[in-house]
């Protein structure tokens, strides 16, 4: 039996059927056509499925859509403001040289608006702990280490600027 | 150095932004109407004979709506080493025999993922179980198990190499070293797995989106498997996510798709699992070295004798070029006057290993390496020192094989011991902590055309246009190390024009000049770059006459396409703008377009490559005498890869090579029980995260490479190389253990210690 599900991603709210085997992962990807959202493993290992649940990172190979009924979830569609415009997360990936074959991209960006909301200023160490469960088989990590801090300072004079306005 | 407006600046790259906004289609993203899933149905048992196969029982699962085994086939054996049909050896679907765990036996297509899967369940097949070979020696034991008829002795390949008198060196050696090796089967673990998906024309031609590097091979194997013309089918590769050399073949679902999706008239996609991936995907070789040098008490080498035994797995597939490269590898870094090699390649029933980062060289080097520094311990030369007096340097010839044009060696050598201190931290480091040194050599693509392709080895065509544009169309692919953003800077500097000005098409076959061998062997900047800079002359020549005409200009005036312009470089006034131009040449050509053709193959470049690319590092690590965890807390590299077209494409390619290596040194390994791969997930498979990446620090040696695009040649898939030698020896220098088969773990470390 299906069970309808109402989900708000990236701040559009959505109803759902789904079976209640259906991953979160799969209800985005192949309900939602939100293919921003990669599947690397399907059993929790690699981070490529990262999206944020109510503030919390959660792989979404293993998330049951039945389960985030009634709550928001932010994929890596909804970090860009506009197509003109990118996420600080974005720019510093960019910039740096952070993306290769991109496939992690989405996940690693999810875990570093995750680890940015949560620690504005995180060392380097902490930048690589949080980023732990996260595969990325390109990069060699250093780029997106750096990135993720050139964006943690990003944010932080952005934020800073906005609340002094 | 020539002064470049876009080379060797930080461009970012132009695929970036999709990707960092998630917007990028990978092969899984597309969906198109009406599709079908499918899935393979792959043999539990590594060796046997198929006695029948039943699918009614699946064809009857509603939502089910095609299922095929090798009768529904034309039964035709594809393998990318077409020159030579004989090695050709593997079929879409098994038929009559299975030869690993994992072989494809039969696939489905259903409305739906679980009912495919519910389906595979259904089939029924009967096998008459054979005994399996597992290893090398068993393979070439008398009375092994014969795994294909056609090659009773289940060694497909061999290659000789030999120069100099081998006999002879050895007898003039003060000091011989024997030693035997022996590697482990990593996989390249690529984040995307592997996808496919099919869709028939109105007029019954094929179109294929697959994830892979080699569009134009899969285009043909694809026609011949399935008995059509390669102008039949169409293949476009999507963004790829990664492919390291395990995504270089025509593979069986690629062929599932494209013949389901003619049977049911519907689209029909393949998305593997990672499990399968680890299960049956291809892998790095494992590989038994056996290796005797001799040198002189100065440390100058006289002799090399390299026998290599690849155990290949159950089909060729790139293990012939990876058998031919081991002994290529294995004459290079330093001038062995005498050298001779036996490379086999050996088929067991295992998973087939085929083309992996490096392609022979981690293996052959890391046992050049350790011998080198064992060397220099036993002869009392400082591993440096040893280095830079057999050093391979421009200009040095491997007879028959290659000459070697630009080399910054010895500078790379000289650069990363003085970049780390090495010379003060071999003596002053503490017990438990160590320091090493690798080198490695690689090429800049092959010339060998196993493939017997009928094409140049790359091509391109750019069109210009009087909107001051330009289109480059490619079939080079970018599979995510960065080539599509290189041939455009190469094109922009070419021209005079900004990045954004350029806009591309690549890898499409029906739209992309035949044609390219695809994305391997660190061809593509070196081949297609070249290829792009010919279609890019011919325009400018055209241009250059039109402004030569316009202006009136004395013949011997020197024009030029620079910020945008096309001008006089002594009178810039006699010019115009890039577009203007365009527009002249088109008006003198009556309306015609102006578009150029230009292509790339290497001729007169020996056997191997035109060009190679050198490099050395230095690991320091810390191992935990208590729990033989070793700990890389740094890394040095300096290397030669010609001109640098994008510094940071260039260090990201290092950085991840040293993940890669790290992982080979130390964690990475395909865990085999007999025939079947162990460790199927990412939890059991052991690939460094960010925790586990040293600092790392990196000189570009500045070289020239004259058979080059600017100057430049390969990198990124050479320094696969040098990091587990490195690595291998500081461990070495640490503990006193000296590993001599891969990957060091602690249990060997400590069992040493
Ligand atoms: S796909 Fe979810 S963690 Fe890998
Ligand atoms: S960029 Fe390819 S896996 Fe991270």
């Amino acid at each position: 039996m299906k069970h309808n599900i109402k989900i708000v991603v990236n701040g559009d709210e959505y109803s759902l059927a789904v079976d209640p085997w259906r991953t979160l992962n799969e209800a985005l990807r192949e309900d939602l056509n939100l293919t921003g959202t990669k599947l690397g493993c399907g059993t929790g290992d690699c981070g490529a499925c990262t999206v944020i649940v109510d503030g919390r990172a959660v792989s979404s190979c293993l998330t049951l859509a039945v389960s985030v009924d009634g709550k928001s979830v932010t994929t890596v569609e909804g970090l860009a403001p506009s197509g003109d415009e990118l996420h600080p997360i974005q720019e510093a990936f960019i910039k740096t040289g952070a993306i290769q074959c991109g496939f992690c991209t989405s996940g690693m960006e999810i875990a570093a608006l995750h680890l940015l909301s949560n620690n504005p200023s995180p060392t380097e160490l902490e930048i690589r702990k949080g980023l732990s469960g996260h595969l990325c088989r390109c990069t060699g990590y250093n780029q997106i280490v750096e990135a993720i801090s050139v964006a943690g300072e990003k944010m932080k004079k952005c934020c800073h600027e906005e609340e002094r306005s | 150095m020539k002064e470049y407006s876009i080379i060797g600046k930080d461009v970012p790259r132009t695929d970036a932004e999709a990707k960092a906004r998630g917007s990028a289609l990978y092969t899984d993203d597309i969906r198109l109407p009406g599709m079908l899933h499918g899935r393979i149905l792959r043999s539990p048992i590594a060796h046997g004979i198929i006695r029948s196969i039943d699918t009614s029982k699946a064809s009857r699962l509603p939502g089910v709506k095609c299922v095929i085994t090798s009768d529904d086939t034309p039964k035709i054996k594809y393998g990318n080493w077409r020159l030579f049909p004989e090695t050709q050896d593997e079929y879409p679907l098994a038929v009559d025999k299975v030869r690993f765990i994992g072989d494809e036996v039969a696939a489905v297509a259903a409305i739906d993922r679980d009912t495919a899967e519910e389906a595979l369940e259904l089939i029924e097949v009967e096998y008459e179980e054979l005994p399996g070979t597992f290893d090398v020696e068993s393979s070439r034991a008398e009375g092994a198990p014969v795994i294909h008829d056609y090659c009773p002795s289940n060694v497909s390949v061999n290659r000789k190499i030999k120069y100099g008198d081998i006999e002879k060196g050895f007898s003039e050696s003060d000091y011989i070293r024997e030693d035997t090796f022996s590697f482990q089967a990593i996989s390249h673990a690529y984040l995307e797995p592997c996808a496919s998906l099919a869709q028939v024309d109105l007029d019954g031609r094929i179109t294929l989106w697959t994830s892979t590097q080699t569009p134009y091979i899969v285009q043909c194997l694809l026609a011949s498997t399935l008995g059509m013309r390669e102008n039949d089918i169409r293949i476009i590769k999507p963004y790829v996510g990664g492919g390291f050399g395990g995504k270089m073949e025509l593979r069986p679902w690629e062929f599932c798709a494209a013949l389901m999706a003619k049977k049911t008239g519907r689209p029909v996609k393949f998305t593997l699992g990672r499990e399968e991936e680890f299960l049956a995907g291809r892998r790095r070789h494992p590989m038994k070295i056996h290796s005797r040098v001799g040198f002189k008490k100065d440390g100058t080498l006289v002799a090399k004798d390299l026998r290599i035994q690849l155990d290949g797995g159950a089909y060729n597939a790139m293990g012939p070029t990876a058998t031919f490269l081991c002994g290529n590898f294995g004459a290079m870094l330093y001038r062995y006057p005498n050298y001779r090699f036996l490379g086999e390649h050996v088929y067991t029933n295992k998973p087939p290993a085929s083309a992996m980062r490096g392609f022979g060289a981690p293996q052959s080097l890391y046992a050049s390496e350790v011998q080198m520094n064992i060397a220099a311990e036993e002869l009392g030369i400082d591993p440096v020192d040893i280095r830079l007096k057999n050093a391979q340097v421009s200009g040095d010839q491997i007879p028959d094989v290659a000459t070697i044009s630009s080399c910054g060696f010895s500078e790379s050598i000289r650069a990363v011991a003085e970049m780390s201190g090495w010379y003060e931290k071999r003596k002053s480091l503490k017990p438990g902590q160590g320091i090493g040194i690798g080198c490695y050599s690689f090429i800049s693509g092959g010339v060998f055309n196993w493939f017997n392709t009928q094409y140049p080895f790359s091509a391109a065509e750019v069109r210009v246009f009087s909107d001051g544009t330009a289109h480059l169309l490619t079939m080079a692919s970018d599979i995510g190390q960065g080539s599509d953003t290189v041939l455009k800077q190469i094109l922009a500097e070419e021209l005079g024009l900004r990045m954004e000005d350029i806009r591309m098409t690549s890898a499409d076959t029906a739209m992309t000049p035949q044609g390219d061998l695809g994305t391997w062997g660190s061809r593509v900047t070196l081949m297609a770059g070249n290829a792009v800079i010919d279609a890019a002359r011919k325009i400018k020549e055209q241009l250059f006459g039109a402004i030569s005409a316009r202006f009136n200009l004395n013949v011997i005036h020197h024009v030029e396409c620079k910020n945008g312009r096309v001008q006089a470089t002594a009178r810039p006034d006699y010019g115009m703008s890039f577009g203007e131009a365009v527009a002249m040449v088109q008006k003198a050509n009556r309306g015609e377009p102006l578009f150029a053709r230009g292509s790339y193959t290497p001729r007169g470049k020996g056997l191997v490559t035109p060009a190679f690319g050198f490099g050395a590092q230095i690991a320091e690590v810390e191992v935990d005498r208590e729990t033989g965890l070793v700990k890389v807390k740094n890394m040095w590299t300096a290397h030669d890869c010609g001109t640098v077209i994008n510094p940071r494409s260039v260090e990201g390619q290092l950085a991840g090579s040293i993940q890669m290596g790290l992982g080979y040194a130390l964690s990475e390994q395909m865990v085999m029980d007999g025939g079947r791969t162990v460790n199927v997930d990412f939890a059991d498979y052991k690939m460094p995260t960010a925790m586990d990446m040293p600092p790392s620090e990196v000189v570009h040696v500045d070289t020239y490479e004259p058979e080059g695009p600017m100057g430049a040649k390969e990198t990124g898939e050479g320094l696969a190389s040098p990091t587990a030698p490195a690595i291998s020896e500081a461990v070495y220098h640490a503990t006193g253990f000296r590993c001599k088969d891969l990957p060091i773990t602690p249990e060997k470390i400590l069992k040493a210690i």
